[in-house]
Order: structure tokens, then C-alpha cells, then sequence
């Protein structure tokens, strides 16, 4: 009866364990509301402030959680812990950069804010209940808010055919791929009777390992793996971050991701379902090796970018096949310092785009460095970051990467040797950027710069400066990462 | 003064990076960032000299001003710096030169000056890390820190096929350098610290496991992303490019810092880590730096191009000090480090001087040049200075090191020391054609009769360079009294285990 109870009546700490995700709906909502109330014109500005308001509110509901207690709610379907902390912190502060770089954007090209700014909210809801869920049903369900709101963010640029195709073929793609993730769900719900991660765990390792239990791993890894874009289920990539809106890729090339790792970490150590060693092995040399070498010939900088986060799926996949003490708090460390430098990449990508997205070629960046020493120093520290260098947060993910793989038990000797050999690749696409932004000029006329708004800078310099600071220190970000290895394995 | 013995060094390194974060936030004027850049680079020289003057030779195998703290404590990263009489002199040597590299670069560069003078301190900053950093996560992020500076130095500022050079110059190193991380990254793994002295001893006492197995790897990891810096033939193909397409102040710095950091990785960690595989692998690298002194010299000597003639020299001159390093004996080592700071200075020196042509002539090209002798006495007389230095004229400084460094080939086999012996013979040969051919004479090219003998500035960059070749050739008890001792303490565990083999 009392179970019931609960079922029926949570308590009301269960409310503050979903407060942040509670926080972000009802401000998407208000958006839509607020929007039929304001002047069109002014609209875009004010709705935009909300949503930054909401972002923030939902920031402090994370700090509230942060300061009580953890623990589970709502019949064990959601769980607040470190982990979960860390990974509403980055996906909130990653939401926060896209609505402050979005600002400009939404008024070069035209677009109606409302809907824009509540899909980034209700997303950030469905990522953010993504990173704390447990159970796999609610996960699935988190998934789909978050994806649901990506395919139509894609789209957003509606009158640019390019965009409308990212937006479909996202779309599309990703239903499939969810309905693989959905189908994993079912089987390992066959083969266990269970749904909670814990109990799933508990389930798989007593007595024989129910063959049922791989089926399932391999399709969950399906729908997973198409998200944060690992090969071989990559081939969206390009196409979608090519014509989605590129504060809208900053966007999804990390928030979405993160919270898919997240929930990738839960299923391989919490739930620790069989058989996805080799998986991995095999998805991360395939989406770095691919990622890399496709990134190579591409010119637009947009896809460029794309081809680097396959890449970067990669190396962060190497810390799944590794011991989960050491596995746990490199992914974790990783997913951060690719936010901080992807982010911050994109606000200079659709800053520079200009409208309409013209100008997203990489031989557009010529003579930047002397146009605007400021943009072309901050994204030299980004694709700096992004090639691994010290002293920014993309060597130290990647540093941490492969130490956790020959940390383990069975060294990874030979993903290292090919993830190290990958990020030697890799360096050379990236410095191509800078060396057109330094030494090469502007063939015919350069293309035009607009001033940089309060907006976007401030997204630059945060980016930049989090990127520095998980280079140059990044100890505190690491315990804490590591602090959360026990919230997952007991 | 005590005080200052403990955050000389910390100082030292970041002093330069200091002065750029200045730089960043001050005004465009071009006049007043060269005045800042050189009294940044004098003040950091005069900083370096502390070192110097309060090293204590007679410490023997410890680092000396040493500075550890815990800079991230998972991974266990320490921020541990310290020199002793291997690096105490590189880091001289790097602050000797930047001053000058400011001062040379005083007119030449006109361009986006304030970016040059950030980029130059960066560096030097970075090379400074290099030379002092004692954990090897440390050594790591300054290694590659001096990788960018360079490439935009010569990127930007370089002349024609420099975007060519720059690049070609980065993925090297880059390419190169993650086969070191992929080895440090093992070391850390087994030993669970970055402390150079702690994997030493660890290593030493052979609790370090896998350690056997995974050796001849790990020594060819390092052994590979110090090839390519130093550079050892066949991995040297990147440095003719990058010399030629660079602006002076970075051709000088290249030659005279960033190759030693090649040189000084091998001694520091091929051989103070791997002692028994320096052993083993001792001879091939001693035939790869014979086919190095030779290779190079015979293709400085039809080098039509100034610049490319150097550095095809230094490709010879590196590669006495790998002979050096490799033929693990007192003297050879002792003198493998010294010609590295000869040729620091003395080459260095030569392509201050290529450059200061360039200025008048913009170009390199031996032969639009000639009896250039009585246009510019001055300049004739400082070229033939640091030529017959480069050449290892005895009582200059190139004629000690070399000296000792074929002495210690000579122990190890006498075969390479004969060999080894003729680098002497065509050094001087390509140099003092190269210095007949530009200087004496007669003057076909009318261009040439008007040009201007060294200004004050050029002087001034200069001078100072032969000073130190002469002091350091009459008096290089000077440098070799801190030299000595350390290259002793590192090479006591190679002579260890060749007893052992002797023993068995």
C-alpha cells in the first residue's frame, strides 16, 4: 500500500530531483505563451531572455540538488548523484553559450525566435532527464524529447533547402535509430524482466549471461552510437551539420552527445550488459580513423567540423573500453572539454557565416588573423584544443583518454597506438584552418565582418577561457568526475 | 638570495609569457613593442645569469634551484622544474639569443610586428620549459608549445613557400611527438608519476613492470620525436624548408634552440631513461649521425642558396653531436653538449648575418653575390669570424667541442672517429668556398658595389655573438665545469650495465 503511495503520491523531494527539468519545461512553455503577446519585432530579444533566464533558474535548481541530499526518485526511475550533477552542469552551461550566441543570429536571419528558443529548452529538458534517468524506459522517453527537438531545431533555417534536408534526413535516420535503441530496450527486458539499470546488473551476473542480453547490447549501441555520431552510423553527420543552423550545431554536437555518453555509461558500468568490449574496440577505431580521414578533403568548415566529431566520438569511445574507475571520469572529463571548445568554435562559425550562412568555406577564413586578431586567436585556441596541443582542454581529455586505456587490466596498447596515430592525422585539417586565417589572404574580395555582438563575445571568451582552464587546471573538473566513478559502480 | 634561488627558475620560464600577455593589451605602436620586447628578453638574460653565477658544479647529481609543487593531482602531474649542468647552459644560450633575435628583427620586420614579438616571447618561454621541466607531462606541453610560435613565425612571416614550410615543419614534430606522448603515457601507466627522477629510479631498481619487454619501444617512441628536432638524417627533411622560408629571428632560433632541444632529449631521456637500450642501439644511431655529418656537409657544399648551405650545415654539425651523445663516453658527451652551444652561437650568428643581406639584397643566392668584401668591410670581417668559429677554428669555440666529440667516437670505435674526423675537413671546405665566393673576388653584380656596411642595430645583434664564440674558444672550462659532472652522473648507469656485460 505504502508502495502504491508513493507511485500515486511522490514525495515532494522527488520534485526537487527533476527540478531542473522542471525548470526548463515550464519556461519553454512560457515562451510559447509570451510569444503571441509580444510585438513581433521586439520579440526575438525579449523571448531570447527569457529562455537565457530559464537556462539560468534551471543552473540553480542543479546547484539546489547539488546542496541536498542525493538520491533516488520516483520508484527508482530517476537518479540524482554526482554523475547526474555533472552532466546537467555541462549540458546547462552548453544551452546557456547556444541561447547567448543565438541572440545575434536570430536577427541576421529573420528567424521567428519563439519556437526556437522552446525547442532549445525542451531539449535541454530531454537531455538533462536523460543524464539522470535509470531506468530504460524513462531513458528512452527522455531520448525522444531530446531528439524530437534537434530534428526541428535542424530545420530551422526554413528556407534554406539545405536545412530542410538536415532537418529530414536527421530525422529520418534517427527514428530508425531510435527504434533500434527501442527494440535493445524490449530484448534485454525479455532476457532480465527488468527495466531499472541496478536491477538489470543485478540480473545479468548471477548464474548464466542470457544470450538474449549481446542482442540487446548491440542494438541499444545502435540507437546510442547514431547519436553521438560514432561510426558506422556517422553518415548523417556531414549532411545535418552542414545545413542545420550553426549555433544549432554547437548545439547538438555536444549537448545531445554528452547526454548520450551519459547514458551510454550507465548502460555499459551500471548496467554492465555483456559483450560491449568489442563493440567499442571496433566503433572507435572505425569513427576515428573515418572521421579523420574524411575530414581531411572537406573545405566547408562546417562539415569539416562534423567529420572532427566523429573523430572525437572516437577517442571518447576508447574510455568506454577501459576499467570503469579510470573509463567513467576521462569520458566524463572529455564530454566537457569538447563542449567548451566546440561551442565556442560554432558561435565564430555562424558568427562569421554571416546571413543566409554564406560564407562557411574554410578559404573564407583568409586573412583573418590580420582582419580580426581577437575571433582569429580564440578560434586558433579552439582548433588548437581540438588537435590536442597542452594547455587546453582537448589534450587533457585526449591525455586522459589513453591513460585510462593503459590503465586497464588488459592494456589497450593497440586503440592507443591507433587513437595517438589518429590525433597526429587529425592535427593537420585543423592547422590548415589557421594557416589560412594567418598566411594565406583573401583571393578577390574579403568577405564582410560585422562587429562582434555582447552576445557572442561572451560566448567566445567563456569558451575560450573553460577551454584554458580545463587545459591548465583541470584538477578540480577530474575529481569531481572521479568522485562520481562510484555513483555507477557499487 | 635564497629566495630567489627558489623562484628563479619559475621566473626564468615565465617572464617572456608574461611580457606577451603584456603585449596582447597594449596599443599597436610598433616602436614602442620593440622596446618592450627587448627589454623583456635583456631583463629575462640577465635574469638567466643568477643561474649561472649560483650553480654549483660541485652538486653532482641533483637538479639545483628546484621548484615542486602538485600542479593537478590526478593524473599526478607535478609543476617541477630544476637544471643542472646539461640544461643550465641551453637555457643561456636561449636567453643570449632572444635579445638578439629582437634586435635583428628591429627593421626587418615591419608587419604585423606586434604579433611577431608575442610569438617570440611565447617561444621562448616554451623552449625555456623544455629545458627545465622535470616532470615529463610538463616537458611534454612545453615541447609542444614551442611547435606553434615557431610554425606561425615562419608562417607569417617567412618568405615565398613558407605556408609549405610551416606545415611541413608542424606535422613533423607533431607526427614525431606523439610517439614520445604514446611513451610517456606508458611510463605513467606503470610508474603512476610524470617525475623524471622517480620513473629513473624506478627503472633503475626494475620494479617498473613490463618494463623489459616494452623498453626497445619505449626508447624508440622518445628516440623518434628527438630524431626529428635534432635533425638525424633521413628525418631531416623538413629543416632546409623551414630555414630558408623562415624570417631570421626564427632561422636563428630554430638552428641555435629548438634543434638542441632534439640533442638535449636524447641525453636527458634516451639516455638517462634507457641507458641499457642507448647501449644497444648505440651503433646504428652513431652510423646514422656519420651518414648525417657527411650527407649534409657534401650537400652544403653545392647548396647554391645562402641559407640553405647553413642549414645543411647544421644538419652536419647535429649530427657530430648525436655522435657525441651516442658514443656514451665522457668526452664524447661532454663534447656533443658543447658544440651544441657553439653551434647555437656561432650559427646563429650566420643567419643574423644571411639575413642582414637579405635585407639589402632579397635573396639568398650565392651566386648574385661576390667581392663583397669592400662594400662592407665590417660585415666581411664578422662573417669570417663566426665562418672560421662554425668551422672549428682552434681557440673559437667550435674547435673544442668537436675535438672532444670525435675524441669520444675515436674510444668508442676508431672507424667512426676517422670518419667522423672528416666533417672538420669539409665544413671548412664549403665554408670558406661559400665565404670566397661572396666576399672575394670581383664584383660582377652592380647592385653589390652600393651596399651598405652593417648598421648599429645589426652590429649590435651581432657582436655579441662573436664575443661569446671567442670566450667560450679560449675559455670553455667555463661551460665544461658544469658540463662535465652531469653528463658523468648520467652516463654512471650506461657504464654500469656495459660492466655488467663485461662482468658476464
Amino acid at each position: 500500500m505504502t508502495g502504491l503511495m508513493a507511485i500515486l503520491a511522490p514525495p515532494s523531494v522527488d520534485y526537487v530531483r527533476i527540478l531542473p527539468e522542471l525548470v526548463l519545461s515550464i519556461f519553454g512553455m512560457l515562451i510559447m505563451v509570451l510569444d503571441p503577446l509580444i510585438d513581433e519585432f521586439k520579440a526575438a530579444k525579449t523571448l531570447g531572455i527569457v529562455a537565457l533566464v530559464g537556462a539560468l533558474a534551471s543552473l540553480g535548481a542543479v546547484y539546489v540538488q547539488a546542496g541536498s541530499p542525493s538520491g533516488e526518485a520516483f520508484s527508482h526511475m530517476v537518479r540524482v548523484d554526482n554523475f547526474s550533477i555533472f552532466f546537467h552542469t555541462v549540458i546547462l552551461i552548453i544551452v546557456l553559450l547556444s541561447i547567448l550566441s543565438s541572440f545575434e543570429y536570430m536577427e541576421q536571419q529573420g528567424i521567428r525566435a519563439a519556437e526556437y528558443y522552446a525547442l532549445i529548452l525542451l531539449g535541454a529538458a530531454g537531455m538533462c532527464l536523460m543524464t539522470s534517468a535509470t531506468e530504460l524506459v524513462l531513458i528512452f522517453i527522455a531520448l525522444e524529447i531530446s531528439s524530437i527537438s534537434t530534428y526541428i531545431l535542424a530545420g530551422f533555417l526554413r528556407r534554406d533547402p539545405r536545412s530542410s534536408e538536415a532537418s529530414l534526413k536527421y530525422f529520418l535516420l534517427g527514428s530508425f535509430a531510435t527504434a533500434f535503441f527501442l527494440y535493445g530496450v524490449a530484448l534485454i527486458f525479455g532476457a532480465t524482466g527488468h527495466t531499472t539499470l541496478t536491477d538489470i546488473s543485478a540480473r545479468l551476473h548471477v548464474g548464466y549471461m542470457p544470450p538474449l542480453a549481446y542482442v540487446a547490447m548491440a542494438m541499444i549501441f545502435v540507437g546510442l552510437g547514431f547519436k553521438v555520431a560514432a561510426a558506422p552510423f556517422h553518415v548523417w553527420t556531414p549532411d545535418v551539420y552542414e545545413g542545420a543552423p550553426s549555433p544549432v550545431v554547437g548545439l547538438m554536437s555536444t549537448a545531445p552527445k554528452a547526454a548520450t555518453f551519459a547514458v551510454l555509461l550507465r548502460v555499459i558500468f551500471e548496467a554492465r550488459l555483456p559483450g560491449s568490449f568489442w563493440i567499442i574496440w571496433f566503433a572507435a577505431v572505425l569513427s576515428m580513423t573515418l572521421g579523420n580521414l574524411g575530414a581531411i578533403r572537406q573545405n566547408n568548415i562546417k562539415r569539416l567540423l562534423a567529420y572532427s566529431s566523429i573523430a572525437h566520438a572516437g577517442y571518447l569511445l576508447v574510455a568506454f573500453a577501459s576499467l570503469p574507475e579510470f573509463g567513467i571520469p576521462s569520458a566524463m572529463f572529455y564530454t566537457a572539454a569538447y563542449a567548451a571548445m566546440n561551442v565556442g568554435a560554432f558561435a565564430i562559425i555562424s558568427h562569421i557565416g554571416n546571413a543566409g550562412e554564406r560564407y562557411t568555406s574554410v578559404d573564407d577564413y583568409a586573412g583573418l588573423g590580420r582582419r580580426s586578431p581577437f575571433m582569429a586567436a580564440i578560434l586558433t585556441v579552439f582548433l588548437l584544443s581540438l588537435i590536442g596541443i597542452p594547455a587546453t582542454g582537448g589534450f587533457f581529455a585526449k591525455f586522459y583518454v589513453f591513460s585510462a586505456a593503459l590503465h586497464s587490466t588488459t592494456p589497450l596498447v593497440g586503440l592507443t597506438i591507433i587513437g595517438v596515430i589518429n590525433s597526429a592525422v587529425g592535427s593537420y585539417y585543423y592547422l590548415r584552418v589557421i594557416v589560412v586565417m594567418y598566411m594565406k589572404e583573401p583571393q578577390g574580395e574579403a568577405i564582410p565582418l560585422k562587429p562582434l555582438s555582447v552576445g557572442v563575445s561572451a560566448v567566445l571568451v567563456l569558451s575560450a577561457v573553460t577551454t584554458l582552464y580545463l587545459g591548465i587546471l583541470p584538477s578540480s573538473v577530474l575529481t569531481y568526475a572521479h568522485n562520481s566513478v562510484h555513483n555507477l559502480i557499487p | 638570495m635564497t629566495a630567489l634561488n627558489t623562484t628563479i627558475l619559475t621566473l626564468v620560464t615565465f617572464v617572456p609569457l608574461l611580457g606577451a600577455l603584456i603585449l596582447m593589451a597594449v596599443p599597436n605602436r610598433d616602436r614602442d613593442i620593440r622596446w618592450f620586447a627587448l627589454i623583456v628578453t635583456l631583463f629575462e638574460f640577465v635574469l638567466s645569469l643568477h643561474l649561472a653565477v649560483r650553480f654549483r658544479a660541485e652538486n653532482v647529481g641533483v637538479f639545483q634551484f628546484e621548484i615542486n609543487h602538485q600542479w593537478i593531482t590526478s593524473p599526478n602531474i607535478h609543476f617541477h622544474l630544476g637544471v643542472d649542468g646539461i640544461s643550465l647552459w641551453l637555457v643561456l644560450l636561449t636567453t643570449f639569443l632572444t635579445p638578439l633575435c629582437v634586435l635583428i628583427s628591429w627593421n626587418s620586420i615591419h608587419e604585423r610586428v606586434k604579433e611577431f614579438f608575442i610569438l617570440l616571447l611565447i617561444l621562448e618561454t616554451a623552449m625555456i620549459g623544455v629545458f627545465v621541466a622535470l616532470d615529463l607531462f610538463l616537458f611534454y606541453a612545453f615541447w609542444e608549445a614551442t611547435l606553434i610560435p615557431m610554425a606561425l613565425l615562419i608562417g607569417i612571416y617567412g618568405h615565398e613557400r613558407r605556408i609549405y614550410a610551416a606545415v611541413k615543419f608542424f606535422l613533423f614534430t607533431m607526427v614525431a611527438s606523439m610517439f614520445m606522448l604514446a611513451g610517456i603515457i606508458w611510463l605513467y601507466a606503470k610508474t603512476g608519476s610524470f617525475d623524471f627522477a622517480t620513473i629513473q629510479q624506478a627503472i633503475q631498481a626494475g620494479s617498473v613492470p613490463g618494463f623489459a619487454a616494452a623498453a626497445p619501444w619505449l626508447f624508440l617512441g622518445f628516440f623518434v620525436a628527438f630524431a626529428v628536432k635534432v635533425p638525424l638524417f633521413p628525418l631531416h627533411t623538413w629543416l632546409p624548408d623551414a630555414h630558408v622560408e623562415a624570417p631570421t629571428a626564427g632561422s636563428v632560433l630554430l638552428a641555435g634552440v629548438l634543434l638542441k632541444m632534439g640533442t638535449y632529449g636524447l641525453i636527458r631521456f634516451n639516455v638517462g631513461l634507457f641507458p641499457e637500450q642507448a647501449r644497444r642501439n648505440a651503433p646504428w644511431i652513431m652510423v646514422l649521425a656519420l651518414i648525417g655529418i657527411v650527407y649534409g656537409a657534401l650537400v652544403a657544399l653545392v647548396q647554391p642558396n645562402l641559407k640553405k648551405l647553413i642549414a645543411y650545415s647544421s644538419v652536419s654539425h647535429l649530427g657530430v653531436v648525436v655522435l657525441g651523445i651516442f658514443s656514451l663516453t665522457q668526452s664524447g658527451m661532454d663534447g656533443a653538449m658543447f658544440v651544441n652551444l657553439a653551434h647555437g652561437v656561432s650559427t646563429g650568428a650566420l643567419f643574423m648575418l644571411a639575413g642582414i643581406l637579405h635585407e639589402r639584397r632579397h635573396t639568398y643566392e650565392i651566386s648574385e653575390f661576390g667581392g663583397l668584401a669592400t662594400p662592407m668591410p665590417t660585415y666581411a670581417t664578422l662573417f669570417l669570424f663566426m665562418t672560421l668559429s662554425s668551422v672549428g677554428l682552434p681557440l673559437l669555440n667550435g674547435f673544442i667541442g668537436e675535438f672532444l666529440a670525435f675524441y669520444g667516437a675515436f674510444q668508442s670505435r676508431a672507424l667512426f672517429g676517422l670518419i667522423a674526423t672528416t666533417a672538420v675537413i669539409w665544413s671548412a671546405w664549403y665554408l670558406l668556398w661559400l665565404y670566397q665566393r661572396t666576399f672575394f673576388g670581383v664584383n660582377k653584380n652592380p647592385k653589390n658595389a652600393s651596399l651598405h656596411d652593417m648598421y648599429p642595430l645589426e652590429k649590435f645583434a651581432v657582436l655579441p655573438t662573436a664575443v661569446a664564440a671567442l670566450i667560450m674558444g679560449v675559455a670553455p672550462i667555463l661551460w665544461l665545469k658544469a658540463i662535465d659532472p652531469a653528463v658523468h652522473s648520467i652516463l654512471h648507469p650506461v657504464a654500469q650495465f656495459s660492466a655488467r656485460v663485461v662482468g658476464q
